[in-house]
């Protein structure tokens, strides 16, 4: 019996203000997969990856989990789904540490991996107690980031994650995305930048010419 | 994936209950002061009408009631703005668990920072506004059970104002019409009691108005969040 696709995307469309940001996406990502959504601005990379958590609805099309719809498995979809957007959800009145409790608390399977620990391997060890607005942009996605190392969750939707974080950032956070894939998780990430991951394919959000015309 | 086990999932509530305490604790002056203006007003009150107790203890009640929940109302519109802001609501909307959980927590969090202190200290302001002895009493306990109907009304209307950029006002209009039977039953509440009535009547009209905000308040404020939140 041939297995279904972690996540399968057909014929999605999605429309704002009677303007059709895209239609006909196709994809699927099964374990071991990195899917880089490629476009340019305003091409609706993070729409797409919105829509794909369910907090938005597509105007056409289905997505499905392991041969599912996304209505039929929700709560087995989102407990296997670890999600970081464009705002980092880093409160910054509380330190790294709580952040990353909370953070941690709230969402459905993690490891075993200490928050201190997730801290210090994303490089902010010594920076755990302070509130967070003390601390920089790129420290503030690293906090969220360290998400990562506790999830247990298979699919991951990141976005834009590259965004502030500096070179030695970039190659940890790639060698993490590595490790997930190995493990046979799933990733699917925008970003502008050049991965030198195994296992990456691109997709190009096209815009709908008709619409644009 | 599956050689760690998995931790015990939290149902959301606590763990947002915790953090909006912390938030609160960590924004001590912002959060106080819904607290300090309900006290400099009550505090204006005898100065701009009159110090004679007999005039006084006639609009006590209303006037602790009317300040109350004004001040409520000041204090809501920031129950989500700040975690649609920076990312925390969105997160909130993808988590598995069933999404009215972790808003009661938030709403929670909300009463225990406002309501609650409001309760605490508004006998100190019935001295002030020289209420009649047997009314301290029914204040407090109405003033438990409404403002925290108050904070549960109120996260329905700034669910559905959070992705305005000005819902402030938009927010007062919205629910003070939900608001009206609250302070209705709250002041016939200390009004019975001053007046030597049985006051357990409006104050169970009170815990049922209470009881369905609990049930259904969260519910409403999930339906409203996922419509506003996804623009």
């Amino acid at each position: 019996m041939s297995q279904a696709p972690l996540l399968s995307v057909e014929n999605l469309a999605f429309e704002r203000d009677d303007s059709c940001l895209f239609s006909e996406v196709n994809f699927s990502v099964d374990p071991g997969d990195v899917l880089q959504i490629e476009g340019a601005n305003g091409s609706g990379k993070t729409t797409l990856l919105r829509i794909l958590t369910g907090s938005l609805q597509p105007s056409a099309g289905n997505i499905s989990y392991l041969g599912q719809t996304l209505s039929a498995c929700r709560y087995d979809y989102l407990s296997d789904m670890l999600y970081i957007g464009h705002q980092p959800a880093v409160k910054l009145n509380l330190s790294a540490e709580e952040n990353l409790r909370w953070m941690v608390a709230t969402s459905a399977q993690s490891n075993y991996v200490s928050v201190k620990d997730a801290l210090t391997q994303v490089g902010l060890a010594g920076y755990t107690d302070l509130p967070c607005y003390a601390l920089s942009a790129g420290q503030h996605r690293r906090v969220a980031l360290a998400r990562l190392l506790i999830s247990e969750a298979r699919l991951w939707y990141l976005d834009e994650p590259f965004t502030s974080i500096d070179k030695q950032g970039v190659a940890f956070l790639q060698s993490c995305l590595q490790q997930h894939v190995a493990k046979g998780g799933a990733v699917i990430l925008s970003t502008h930048q050049d991965l030198s991951l195994t296992g990456l394919r691109r997709y190009k959000l096209v815009p709908d010419v008709e619409a644009i015309a | 994936m599956s050689s760690h086990v998995a931790r015990k999932m939290d149902s959301g509530f606590a763990a947002w209950l915790r953090r909006d305490l912390l938030l609160a604790y960590r924004r001590r002056g912002e959060v106080a002061s819904p607290v300090i203006f309900f006290i400099m007003v009550s505090t204006l009150i005898p100065l701009g009408l009159t110090p004679e107790a007999a005039e006084l203890e006639k609009v006590a009640a209303g006037m602790i009631w009317v300040m109350a929940l004004l001040a409520t109302l000041l204090s809501m519109d920031a129950l989500f703005a700040s975690d649609y802001q920076d990312g925390s609501l969105e997160q909130m909307l993808i988590t598995p668990q069933l999404l009215p959980l972790p808003i009661l927590g938030k709403i929670t969090a909300h009463w225990l920072t406002t309501g609650l202190p409001l309760t605490l200290i508004s006998p100190v302001l019935g001295l002030m506004m020289s209420l009649p002895n047997a009314g301290y009493l029914p204040l407090v306990c109405s003033l438990a059970l409404g403002t925290a109907c108050l904070s549960l009304v109120g996260a329905v209307g700034a669910a559905l104002t959070v992705s305005l950029r000005k819902g402030g006002l938009l927010l007062s209009l919205l629910v003070m019409p939900l608001y009206m039977p609250v302070i209705i039953f709250g002041t016939a509440t200390v009004s019975y009691a001053v007046d030597g009535l049985n006051w357990l009547p409006p104050l169970a009209i009170l815990g049922a108005m209470f009881a369905a905000s609990v049930a259904l308040c969260p519910l409403a404020a999930a339906g409203a969040l996922r419509v506003t939140a996804s623009n």
